[in-house]
């Protein structure tokens, strides 16, 4: 069963684990990503593409699925602002057994990285400034391929 | 055809989406941003840099030499920082 969002509001954990546990599956693996609080950052905007975010992120799903022999995969994107310590984004999946489980979270984090339309914009002391993509999220996509 | 900016781009062309009307030998992305450019000095800036540039044709991630071919909704923005 594959479960895509997009939302404003806090992301629950235990509702999304609800939701792939079940179906056969012996291993269920998560990925939380939070804002972090290391580097000054006051609030993070989330901004995406209505419409191809939800399908992006469907078509990731639905490949983590079939390449993986997944029993249901969630991806869960928060967009609008947020601040450190929130959870931007949720990855589950379940597999019958744990090496498919984490091999495709590991790959649904990284596809998501580079083939998902959302665009994060920091807001430091008094300067907001858009996040530059990086490369190194490139090669983690690309040793997938 | 639409035109949707997402995140620095839309900031910069000042609008997040337009309903345009390109003649027909624009063919491609790149000739829809230089025809979008002549003439409006917001578009001109934010398609400055190409290489700080993604596109996508009717919600599919496209390169920006894509021929346009019936598309109904062109979206040109940074490369995506999502996750």
């Amino acid at each position: 069963m594959i479960r895509v969002g997009v939302q404003s509001e806090p992301i629950d954990v235990a509702a999304a684990l609800a939701a792939v546990e079940g179906d056969g599956a012996g291993a269920v693996a998560t990925f939380t990503g939070l804002v972090r609080a290391d580097d000054g950052v006051a609030v993070l905007e989330l901004e995406h593409y209505p419409g191809m975010t939800e399908a992006a992120l469907e078509a990731v799903a639905r490949e983590a699925t079939d390449r993986f022999a997944l029993t249901a995969a969630t991806i869960i994107h928060r967009v609008g602002a947020m601040r450190p310590g929130e959870r931007i984004v949720l990855v589950a999946t379940a597999a019958p057994h744990r090496s498919a489980a984490l091999d495709a979270c590991a790959y649904l984090i990284d596809r998501l990285k580079t083939d998902a339309p959302f665009w994060k914009r920091e807001t430091r002391a008094d300067a907001a400034r858009w996040v530059e993509a990086r490369g190194t999220d490139d090669a983690a996509a690309e040793r997938w391929r | 055809m639409d035109v949707l900016y997402f995140a620095w781009v839309r900031e910069a062309v000042g609008k997040g989406s337009e309903n345009v009307a390109p003649p027909a030998d624009v063919t491609t992305v790149t000739e829809l941003l230089d025809w979008l450019a002549r003439d409006s000095v917001p578009h001109a800036t934010a398609f400055a840099d190409r290489t700080r540039l993604r596109a996508a044709i009717d919600q599919q991630f496209v390169p920006l030499d894509a021929l346009l071919a019936g598309a109904r909704e062109v979206a040109i923005f940074p490369p995506v920082t999502g996750g």
